[in-house]
């Protein structure tokens, strides 16, 4: 049988921490830790490195806020300009609005579909929900999984943890 | 602000999982809720005639006509609105700021939000008359190569509402998803299993999904920040943009941001109270709680006081005859009892906050969010209205009498919202799960 990798469960998040750490200095290098809330440093702990979210945010206001600013200048100045009260075609305090609103809206739709996009979801079906404990991972357990590893060593290398239980969890 | 979450040393990881979870998955349906349930869909079902009606009809069914074009479709818009700003300041700025208290009220607030600012957004389409070309302010590719016009302050309504409302719903569900992973794993039957598991998106909560998602849900918090702000001043523009007496003012835009969080956090307490007291969530929604939503609310009181006053004062000082005029009209005119009321209601009533023991008390604060809620509505109202009824020349002075259709429709909209908000709280977490386990966490170490 092959297997996606060897789960345990831990109770508590300092716990969690220290196993994905001590994992990682032994040398483990496919580690997957998964908790009930954020844990502070958990992500960097399993070899987390770049955060791409705060680009994607960055980038989706930049598109939103010249987009829209363009397409007001392009259609009020360029495409169908009218007179409207004696103002400029181009009368740019009065795109601002706009403006502003396009910046914060495709700023926000791409860090959401980024978040997820990047987070490989919607994914209804993954592996790890074979592990029957695993159900309680949103509760109040905690979960590390070594992946591409000897299923033996890492068994024992997790026992030796304190968990309250070691997996395998079925591919 | 420790003793606010002192009550959470109590609570493990698992019990407040599990507390906030059963409301949905395991607490049986009261039969209140049946009855208040009932009530709000008697009320939709009268929003929902009456709007019918009006595509029948058109908008002679209700008492506007020149000199007063808007009535309380306007009025409604605004009110709803203004209640929406409370939830994106609670769950945002509140977020921003780190107070730990908003956690066990932000997620309620979101989806009062959500719901006031979806009710607020049909008004304006009703009143147009011809409501089923609304979507002549969006731009969209069309035969005659029209566009919308980009400095018209209702353009600017719509791109400011619908981001609103977009932005309002991601950070609500983005918060959600968790919790629904949570009560996926936790669902006794197989339906309920799928239903939750396909909306939390397959959500396992491993770290790195959650280091993105806790990116994202800060970022979302500082853009929705400047949004909170921004809509009420654009709804506001709406009318200063005008020259209409009583429209044209620069004090507005910070005059309205004051009156929507004024109405929101009314609304909140108008919620929290018997939301805390039917699902005994006091360990959660504290005192504490309550007492720093009152401050606020007595806080925004004054900014709201602030307006009213510089309203007044501006028309006097700047010797317009108009301007006055409308001031005379409005404290002494066929609306005065009007204004007399909403003084009442928002500068006389929340002073009561002064004093701690009422800070304290559910039902002090409860009766005083229905006064402010009143309040509110009347204000808007009265700009709406007066200001138009009573403008330039004696000639085109009006006055606008309310329908029983206006009625139906106001009260109707109540209906409907507390029919979406009963729905809520028997189908989703009402309070974030997975932030009070950090709660628990922070509160667990010594």
């Amino acid at each position: 049988m092959s297997v996606y990798g060897i789960m345990a469960e831990f109770t508590g998040a300092e716990q969690l921490l220290a196993a994905a750490r001590s994992a990682r200095a032994a040398g483990y290098g496919d580690i997957e830790a998964y908790s009930p809330f954020p844990i502070e440093g958990l992500a960097e702990a399993t070899g987390f490195r770049r955060n791409w979210v705060a680009a994607i945010v960055l980038a989706g206001g930049l598109a939103g806020g010249i987009g829209g600013y363009f397409m007001q200048w392009y259609s009020a100045a360029l495409s169908y300009p009218i007179n409207s009260g004696g103002k400029p075609p181009h009368s740019w305090p009065e795109f601002i609005p706009v403006t502003f609103e396009l910046t914060v809206l495709v700023a926000a739709i791409a860090g959401v579909a980024g978040m997820l996009a990047l987070n490989g979801l919607p994914r209804l079906y993954h592996p790890v929900f074979n592990v029957r404990e695993f159900d309680l991972a949103s509760r109040n357990r905690f979960f590390l999984c070594l992946r591409h590893a000897d299923a033996e060593a890492a068994r024992e290398f997790l026992g030796g943890l304190s968990p309250l239980g070691v997996w395998d969890v079925p591919a | 602000m420790a003793d606010v979450a002192a009550p959470l040393r109590r609570w493990s990881y698992g019990s407040v999982s599990d507390k906030i979870a059963d409301i949905v998955l395991a607490r049986p349906t009261h039969w209140l809720w049946f009855a208040a349930f009932g009530a709000a869909s008697l009320g939709t079902v009268a929003f929902v005639g009456a709007i019918g009606w009006l595509f029948v009809r058109g908008i002679g069914i209700w008492g506007v006509n020149i000199p007063t074009a808007w009535g309380f479709a306007i009025a409604n818009f605004v009110w709803w609105i203004g209640i929406g700003h409370a939830g994106t300041f609670i769950s945002a700025i509140l977020l921003l700021l780190r107070q730990r208290w908003r956690t066990s009220i932000n997620r309620f607030a979101e989806a009062m939000t959500l719901f006031a600012a979806g009710i607020a957004g049909i008004f304006p389409i009703l009143h147009l008359g011809r409501p089923w070309f609304f979507y002549w302010l969006v731009p969209y590719p069309n035969v005659m190569e029209l566009w919308p016009q980009w400095r018209s302050a209702l353009v600017w309504d719509i791109f400011a509402i619908s981001t609103y409302l977009i932005v309002s719903l991601l950070f609500w569900y983005v918060g959600l998803v968790p919790d629904l992973a949570t009560l996926r794993d936790r669902a006794a039957s197989r339906a309920k299993r799928i239903v939750y598991g396909l909306l939390a998106l397959g959500w396992r909560g491993e770290a790195r999904h959650w280091a993105r998602f806790e990116t994202v849900y800060l970022l979302l918090a500082g853009l929705a920040t400047p949004l909170v702000v921004s809509v009420h001043s654009v709804v506001s523009l709406d009318f200063a943009i005008d020259i209409v007496p009583g429209y044209h003012s620069t004090v507005f835009p910070p005059y309205f941001v004051a009156g929507a969080l004024f109405s929101g956090f009314a609304m909140v307490l108008t919620l929290a109270i018997p939301l805390r007291h039917f699902f005994r969530l006091h360990d959660f929604i504290t005192d504490r709680h309550l007492e720093n939503a009152a401050k606020v609310l007595l806080a925004c009181g004054w900014v709201v006081a602030y307006g009213y006053f510089i309203e007044t004062f501006t028309a006097f000082y700047s010797g317009d005859e108009f301007e006055i005029a409308m001031v005379k009209d409005r404290l002494l005119g066929f609306y005065g009892p009007v204004y007399w009321t909403v003084l009442a209601c928002n500068v006389i009533a929340p002073q009561i906050l002064w004093w701690r023991p009422a800070r304290r008390s559910a039902w002090a604060l409860f009766a005083v969010s229905l006064v402010v809620n009143l309040g509110m509505w009347l204000e808007r109202v009265m700009i709406v209205v007066q200001s138009m009824h009573h403008d330039f020349l004696p000639s085109a002075w009006g006055n606008f009498i309310p329908t029983v259709w206006d009625w139906i429709t106001f009260f109707g909209s109540i209906g409907f919202f507390a029919f979406l908000f009963l729905l809520f709280v028997r189908a989703l977490p009402t309070i974030s799960i997975f932030e009070m386990r950090e709660l628990v966490m922070e509160e667990k170490k010594p």
